[in-house]
C-alpha cells in the first residue's frame, strides 16, 4: 500500500488542488495550488518548503565506517570532516554510475547516506570484516526542505547556528523542542536547508518552520516547481537524466561520472591513494579519454525558435513544465552528438534549457549545436549552445 | 566641452533601452536624467518607512522580449515574477476568480453564465489570432506613406500582402477592434454582466473613452498584446517592483558602456544649421554629440527641448493638435493586513494578481461620464495589485502594500483643481475599496496619491498622460507622433525621438527605445556608406 509521509497531515491540509503523485512508494504533492510556477517563484524569490522524506536513508556506523565508505564511494569521504555534507556517488567495477546521493558526517563514526533507490544490499554485502553496521531508517526521520533566498533568516531565527552554517555544512539544533539536524543542502540551486527530524516529532518541526515562515511569502511546493528548480541547478534525477548501471541492459544506459559532468569530484585523485570500487576504471578512462558524452547545459537559441513556430504561424510555446524525455542533439552537419533529457522554459533565465549529452569535443562552453523540437507535427532541428552547469547559479547558494 | 556619440535625454525606460541599445552598437552614450533616480514613470521608492511602492506605474506590461535577450537582461537582475490570478469583485459579494489552471477558470466562468464559459475560450482564440497578426508591428518601424522612396513603398507593399494574409474573421475582428467600440465586441461572446465588466476594463486603460465609445477597442487589443513567458495577454510583476526593473535597464545599458548621469536637466537640444550638435543643461553646461535622442513626450521633443521655429509649421500644428487628456491617478496604499471579501474572506490567492473593481460596463461607462464633463469619477475604476503578494520585499511581513490605478480624473478639472481636489479623490477611491471589501479604511496605515497633474509635474508627462500622448487611431503607428514623423528622425538632422509618443506607444514596452535605436544605426550605417 502507498504510504504517507511524516508531514502527511500538513500537506494534505495545504494542497488544494487534489494533485498528489508516487515518489517511491510514498504519496507527495504535485502542486499545492493552480500554479507551480508560482511555487517555483516563491524558491527563487522568497523560499518554499518542501517535503523530501520519500529518499532512502541509510545509517552507516561504526570504527570503520569512513574506511568503508572511501572504499565504496567515488569521492573521497576522507575530505568531508564531522559537520559537513558530501555529494557523492558509487561506481560499479567498470566505472558506470550506480547511483548518487548526499552523505551527511554527522558524527566520528556516523554517517548518514541518502539515495533515491534501494541500495542497502549494493553497501552491506560489501562491509565484509570491517566494524561497521548499516541500518535502514528511512522511515524513521521526516526531511523538510526549506529553499530560497529568504531561508537562512527564517530558520536562524529557530536555529541560530544556521548564520554561518557553510554551504554543505550540518548542524543540530531543536525546532518546537525537538531535536533536529539542519543541512545546508537541497535540490533547488539557491541558498536552501534541509531539516532532519525524527518521524514522531515533524509535524512539530513543521508547525515550528510554518508559524515562523507566517507573512515572509514563504509556500509549501511540490513535484512540479521541485523538477523546475532541480534543472536549472543542473542537478541530476536518476531515471531521467542516467540510469543505474546495475539494473542496465546495456552500455547505452550507462554512464561514467565523467560522462555525467561530475570530473570535479575526482579532483586530487592522484593525490589520494584509497581503492574504490570503479577506480581503476575511472582512470582508464581520465588517461585514455575514452568518455562517449559529456553532460552540458543547453541553451536554445530564441531567435531560431521564434522562427520555427512562427513559421508554422503558431504561438512559440514558452513551457515550464519539464519533459523527462529523449530530445535529439545534432551539429551543424546534421549528425547526431548527443541527447537532451531534460528540457524545460526557464522563467528566471528566459530561455528553453536542456540538461543533454553531447560528444565531448563539443562540450566546450558555445559550441554550436541544433536540438529536435516536434513542431508540426514534424522535426525541426533549433539551434543551441553549450553552456556550463549550473546553468542557474546565484551567489547566494555557496555566500 | 565633454563629447558623446549619442546622448539620450531622459531616462525613463524607453530611454535606457535606447541608451543600451545605442551603447551596444559602440557610440559612446550618455544618457542624461532630470531627476535622481532613473526610470521615468517605472520606478519604486520607499515613499513609506519599509514600504515600496511603484510610486506611477504598477506591472511590466508589454515589454518587447527581444529586449531581455539582446540586452542580456537576465544578466543584471531581470526576474519578471508570476501573477497567477486575477480577481474582480461584483456586487453583493459576487466575485470572479481567475488563476492558472484553465479548466479552473472555465468552471468559474460557468458558475456565472454557461454560455461564456465557451464564449471565453473563443474570445481568447479569437483575440489571440488579431495579437498574432498585429504584434510583428511592434517591432517594425512603421513605413512611411507619404514617401516615394521605394525602400518605403516596398514596406507598405510587405504591410498590405501582410493583411491580406490574414484569414477573414481574424482581419474583421482587427478591424472590428482598431475602430469600434470594446461593448460591441464583447457583446458578441459574453452574457455575464461582471464577465464584461472585467474584460472592459482593459479598453479604458490611460485613456479618454469609455467602454461604449469607438477607440476603446483598439485600448483593449493594445493592451493584449503583452506576453510573459510566451502567454499572450498576460503581464507580470517586476521583482522590486518597476523600478527594480528600471534598475536592471539602466546595469545593462552601463555594462554595454553607457553612462547616466541623474540630476542633469536638459534645457535644450544644440543645433547648428539645422544639424543637432550636443545638449545645454539647465546649469549652463554644454555637452556635445552626433546623435541626440529625446526619450520625452512629443510636445516636449518638438516644442521644448528645440525652439518650434526650427521646425515645420504643420509639424508644429500637429504636435498642438495632439491629445494627450491624461485621465489616470495612483493611488497606493500601506495596508495593515488583507482586505476581507464579504465572501471569501482573507484567502491569499484572490490578491496574487490584478484585482478589477469595474463590476460592469454600465459602471465603467457611469465613471467616464463623470469624466466627459470634467470631473472625476464618483465611483471610479480601479485596477488594484496588492504586490507584496507576488514580491514579500516590497512590505515588513504580514504587511501589504496596495497599487491602485484609478480612473477617470481628467487632468482639467471643470470646477476645480487638483491641489484641492487630491485628497478628496483619494477619498473616493478609499470609500469605492470600502464597498467592495467592508473593513478596509480600518487596514490603510499610509497613502500616496497621484493625479494627472502630479504625474506632470513630478516626471514631465504632459497633462499626465501616461502613454505620453493618447493611444487614438489617427496617433498611432503611420501618425504616432505625427504624420511623416512616425520613424523616429525629426527635421534636424541627428536629432530623434524614442519616448512613448512614437510607435507602438505606451506601456512598459520598451519598443519604442528599441526601434528608435534601429533607425539610429542604421542612420549611421548609411550616412557611412555601409
Amino acid at each position: 500500500m502507498i504510504r504517507t509521509t511524516p508531514f502527511h497531515e500538513r500537506t494534505s491540509a495545504l494542497n488544494e488542488t487534489g494533485l498528489w503523485q508516487h515518489w517511491s512508494g510514498h504519496v507527495v504533492v504535485t502542486r499545492y495550488q493552480a500554479s507551480d510556477k508560482f511555487e517555483y517563484f516563491a524558491v527563487r524569490n522568497s523560499a518554499g518548503i518542501f517535503d523530501t522524506s520519500p529518499l532512502y536513508k541509510y545509517r552507516i556506523a561504526g570504527r570503520d565506517a569512513e574506511r568503508f565508505l572511501s572504499g565504496m564511494l567515488a569521492r573521497d569521504i576522507r575530505r568531508c570532516p564531522p559537520g559537513n555534507a558530501q555529494y557523492t556517488t558509487w561506481l560499479d567495477e567498470r566505472g558506470f554510475v550506480l547511483e548518487d546521493g548526499v552523505i551527511q558526517h554527522r558524527a566520528p563514526d556516523e554517517f548518514l547516506l541518502t539515495a533515491a533507490e534501494p541500495n542497502f544490499a549494493w553497501f552491506a554485502d560489501r562491509v565484509g570484516r570491517l566494524a561497521v553496521t548499516i541500518e535502514e531508517v528511512s522511515l524513521d526521520i521526516g526531511t523538510l526542505a526549506v529553499q530560497g533566498p529568504r531561508s537562512r533568516d527564517l530558520l536562524r531565527r529557530l536555529v541560530p547556528s544556521v548564520s554561518e552554517l557553510p554551504f554543505f555544512g550540518i548542524t543540530t539544533g531543536t525546532i518546537g523542542g525537538r531535536g533536529v539536524t539542519v543541512s545546508r543542502t537541497g535540490y533547488t540551486g539557491d541558498l536552501g536547508y534541509e531539516i532532519w527530524v525524527d518521524t514522531p516529532d515533524a509535524t512539530t518541526a513543521w508547525d515550528a518552520v510554518w508559524d515562523a515562515a507566517d507573512g515572509y511569502g514563504v509556500l509549501p511546493y511540490g513535484m512540479g516547481a521541485l523538477y523546475m528548480l532541480r534543472i536549472e541547478a543542473g542537478l541530476l534525477l536518476l531515471g531521467a537524466d542516467f540510469d543505474s548501471s546495475r539494473f542496465a541492459f546495456n552500455d547505452a544506459h550507462r554512464s561514467t561520472p565523467l560522462e555525467l559532468g561530475w570530473a570535479w569530484m575526482f579532483k586530487g585523485l592522484e593525490d589520494d591513494d584509497r581503492p574504490f570500487i570503479g577506480r581503476r576504471a575511472l582512470e582508464r578512462e581520465r588517461a585514455d579519454k575514452t568518455s562517449r558524452w559529456r553532460m552540458v547545459g543547453l541553451v536554445v537559441d530564441w531567435e531560431d525558435y521564434e522562427r520555427a513556430y512562427s513559421e508554422a504561424g503558431l504561438i512559440p510555446p514558452k513551457d515550464h513544465r519539464p519533459v523527462h524525455e529523449d530530445w535529439m542533439v545534432y551539429d551543424a552537419d546534421r549528425s547526431r552528438v548527443g541527447y537532451a533529457t531534460s528540457i524545460m522554459y526557464s522563467p528566471v533565465l528566459q530561455q528553453h534549457i536542456a540538461l543533454a549529452r553531447v560528444r565531448p569535443d563539443l562540450a566546450r562552453p558555445g559550441s554550436r549545436v541544433f536540438l529536435e523540437f516536434t513542431v508540426d507535427h514534424h522535426y525541426e532541428q533549433v539551434a543551441a549552445h553549450v553552456a556550463r552547469l549550473p546553468l542557474y547559479n546565484p551567489e547566494r547558494k555557496t555566500a | 566641452m565633454d563629447r558623446y556619440d549619442a546622448i539620450v535625454v531622459g531616462g525613463g525606460h524607453n530611454g535606457l533601452v535606447n541608451g543600451a541599445y545605442l551603447a551596444r552598437a559602440g557610440l559612446r552614450t550618455l544618457v542624461l536624467e532630470r531627476r535622481h533616480l532613473v526610470g521615468g514613470a517605472a520606478i519604486t521608492e520607499e515613499l513609506h518607512p519599509s514600504y515600496w511602492f511603484t510610486t506611477f506605474s504598477y506591472a511590466l506590461s508589454l515589454l518587447r522580449p527581444q529586449i531581455i535577450q539582446e540586452l542580456e537582461l537576465t544578466k543584471h537582475g531581470f526576474l519578471p515574477l508570476l501573477m497567477p490570478a486575477r480577481f474582480a469583485p461584483g456586487d453583493d459579494g459576487e466575485y470572479l476568480l481567475f488563476n492558472r489552471d484553465r479548466d479552473e477558470t472555465l468552471r468559474e466562468i460557468a458558475r456565472l453564465s454557461p454560455h461564456d464559459a465557451d464564449g471565453y475560450e473563443q474570445y481568447g482564440h479569437d483575440l489571440d489570432r488579431v495579437c498574432q497578426a498585429i504584434r510583428p508591428l511592434l517591432d517594425t518601424v512603421p513605413p512611411d506613406i507619404f514617401s516615394d522612396d521605394p525602400e518605403e513603398v516596398v514596406a507598405l507593399a510587405a504591410l498590405g500582402s501582410r493583411l491580406r494574409s490574414l484569414d477573414k474573421r481574424t482581419l474583421h475582428n482587427a478591424v472590428r477592434l482598431l475602430t469600434g467600440s470594446a461593448a460591441d465586441f464583447l457583446d458578441d461572446y459574453f452574457d455575464s454582466t461582471l464577465l464584461k465588466g472585467y474584460l472592459a476594463s482593459s479598453s479604458i486603460i490611460g485613456s479618454k473613452v469609455g467602454p461604449r465609445s469607438q477607440g476603446s477597442g483598439l485600448v483593449l487589443l493594445f493592451h493584449s498584446l503583452g506576453e510573459h513567458d510566451g502567454d499572450y495577454g498576460t503581464w507580470a510583476f517586476h521583482k522590486g517592483g518597476n523600478g527594480g526593473f528600471t534598475q536592471v535597464l539602466a546595469r545593462a545599458a552601463e555594462a554595454f558602456g553607457a553612462e547616466i548621469r541623474t540630476e542633469s536637466p536638459v534645457e535644450r537640444v544644440l543645433t547648428r544649421d539645422g544639424e543637432a550638435t550636443g545638449v545645454a543643461l539647465a546649469d549652463g553646461t554644454e555637452i556635445g554629440a552626433d546623435v541626440v535622442v529625446s526619450a520625452l513626450d512629443p510636445r516636449r521633443t518638438f516644442l521644448e527641448l528645440v525652439d518650434p521655429r526650427e521646425m515645420p509649421d504643420d509639424l508644429v500644428e500637429d504636435i498642438r493638435r495632439l491629445k494627450f487628456q491624461g485621465v489616470s491617478s495612483k493611488v497606493n496604499f500601506a495596508l495593515d493586513g488583507l482586505p476581507e471579501h464579504p465572501v471569501l474572506g482573507t484567502r491569499p490567492d484572490l490578491y496574487r494578481g490584478f484585482m478589477n473593481i469595474g463590476p460592469s460596463i454600465d459602471y465603467l461607462e457611469h465613471a467616464f461620464d463623470d469624466a466627459k464633463y470634467g470631473r472625476y469619477s464618483d465611483h471610479p475604476y480601479i485596477d488594484c495589485a496588492i504586490q507584496s503578494t507576488i514580491d514579500p520585499d516590497m512590505a515588513p511581513p504580514g504587511k501589504h502594500v496596495l497599487s491602485c490605478f484609478v480612473q477617470y480624473t481628467p487632468y482639467e478639472l471643470r470646477a476645480s483643481g487638483w491641489d484641492a481636489e487630491r485628497e478628496p479623490m483619494a477619498d473616493r477611491v478609499q470609500a469605492t475599496l470600502e464597498r467592495f471589501f467592508p473593513g478596509f479604511g480600518d487596514l490603510v496605515l499610509h497613502r500616496e496619491v497621484q493625479t494627472p497633474l502630479d504625474i506632470e509635474r513630478t516626471i514631465g508627462l504632459s497633462e499626465g498622460s501616461i502613454f505620453a500622448g493618447e493611444f487614438l487611431a489617427p496617433q498611432m503607428f503611420f501618425f504616432r507622433p505625427a504624420p511623416g514623423w512616425s520613424q523616429y528622425r525629426t527635421p534636424i538632422a541627428g536629432y530623434y525621438q524614442c519616448g512613448s509618443g512614437t510607435h507602438p506607444g505606451g506601456c512598459v514596452m520598451g519598443a519604442p527605445g528599441r526601434l528608435a535605436a534601429r533607425q539610429i544605426l542604421g542612420d549611421r550605417s548609411r550616412a557611412r556608406g555601409e
